[in-house]
């Protein structure tokens, strides 16, 4: 017999990008918590197991200001640099190489911005860089906005993710294109982590519910009145709409069909005898006395 | 320690460091724990082998870089 634990651990199958298997499905940005202990609380409320982070100059007037890694143990989770704020593609492989010679891993979360006002992607830079970091042994996985040519290019130079937007990065509001999302997602075989623009528990439900792979979220953990509850919601709401996307949602109608057995029903008040049908519905002609 | 100084570009900043001085004893001489940092000295990036065997020259570029919180 099947233990309700066994069916739990068959609901779903691991995310899985370039060979490397992750349970969570919730990848977590580490920027702009308020301190590094609410941090640190929120991430493990999320269940997340790959986090991002930034590559910046040490500060030199304040050398003992501690780096990430000091927070976050890179034997618990899984270390994924940025290239956040680079504006061309030769700043991004900068980037990406110096992320890389921390010696943690080649994988990197590749940005190229375009404009600083949306933080839109430069498609161009992108694809550039994207398969110049390929060529050079790096794992990709590559930020962009929802555009279906752009995740085809990533993925034919060789990205291991294409990480579209839901909306722009700390906007919060939400997917606005679920067709794009689910465009991308039909016609990519690379998994697809929708990456900025969730703002709360109902926009990652919805997220997934597309059947995306996952969702990298940073601002709307950070910028929470309280991060350590939002990021259990979080959770609980990528999980939700994974299972639901894959348990298929029923059809939509807009007309109602009753949950309840319609046959069964009582005879009307007064009835007596074997006289008049149990079960009618209301409104259908009926047999029988009327008074 | 020889006495004379060099200026060198560090993250940006104009800096004299003791003649001489090896980018593991620029690392000490700032406090820095070098597990934890990536060295570019003059736009290569540098392999924490060789932080013992490379000495700081005049007009020298180093950036020091670690990882910090972003998304």
């Amino acid at each position: 017999m099947t233990t309700f634990a066994e069916t739990l651990a068959q609901l779903d199958e691991p995310l899985s990008i370039a060979g490397r298997a992750f349970r969570s499905r919730l990848i977590a940005g580490t920027g702009k918590y308020r301190d590094p202990d609410i941090m640190v609380r929120a991430i493990e409320a999320s269940g997340a197991e790959m986090v991002t982070v930034a590559v910046r100059r040490i500060d030199l007037n304040r050398p003992r200001e501690e780096g990430i890694l000091y927070h976050l143990d890179p034997d618990r989770y899984f270390i994924l640099p940025n290239t956040a704020a680079c504006y061309t593609a030769e700043e991004a492989v900068r980037y990406a190489r110096l992320g890389r010679a921390a010696g943690l891993n080649d994988w990197i979360k590749l940005e190229v911005i375009g404009e600083r006002e949306t933080l839109l992607p430069d498609v161009e830079g992108l694809v550039k860089a994207g398969a110049e970091l390929v060529r050079d042994g790096f794992t990709v996985l590559a930020y962009t906005n929802d555009d279906l040519v752009t995740a085809l290019r990533l993925e034919d130079e060789g990205c291991a993710a294409v990480m579209p937007l839901a909306s722009p990065i700390g906007s919060g509001l939400g997917l606005l294109n679920p067709f794009t999302i689910r465009l991308i997602k039909s016609r990519l075989s690379v998994p697809i982590i929708v990456d900025a623009g969730v703002g709360t528990a109902s926009d990652a439900c919805v997220t997934m519910e597309q059947g995306v792979d996952g969702i990298l979220m940073n601002t709307a953990l950070a910028e929470a009145k309280d991060p350590v509850r939002m990021a259990r919601a979080m959770r609980l709401a990528t999980e939700a709409g994974r299972l639901a996307y894959l348990a298929g949602r029923m059809p939509r109608r807009e007309y109602a069909v009753p949950s309840s057995p319609e046959g069964g029903m009582l005879g009307p008040r007064g009835e007596r005898g074997e006289r008049g049908e149990r079960g009618e519905r209301p409104g259908e002609p009926r047999e029988g006395p009327r008074s | 320690m020889s006495a004379t100084a060099l200026e060198i570009t560090l993250n940006g900043e104009r800096r004299e460091v003791p003649e001489g001085l090896s980018i593991a004893g620029l690392l000490a001489h700032l406090g820095l724990d070098e597990r934890v940092i990536v060295v570019e000295h003059n736009g290569e990036i540098l392999r924490r082998p060789r932080y013992r065997e490379v000495t700081l020259a005049a007009g020298d570029v180093v950036e020091l870089v670690h990882f910090v919180g972003g998304g």
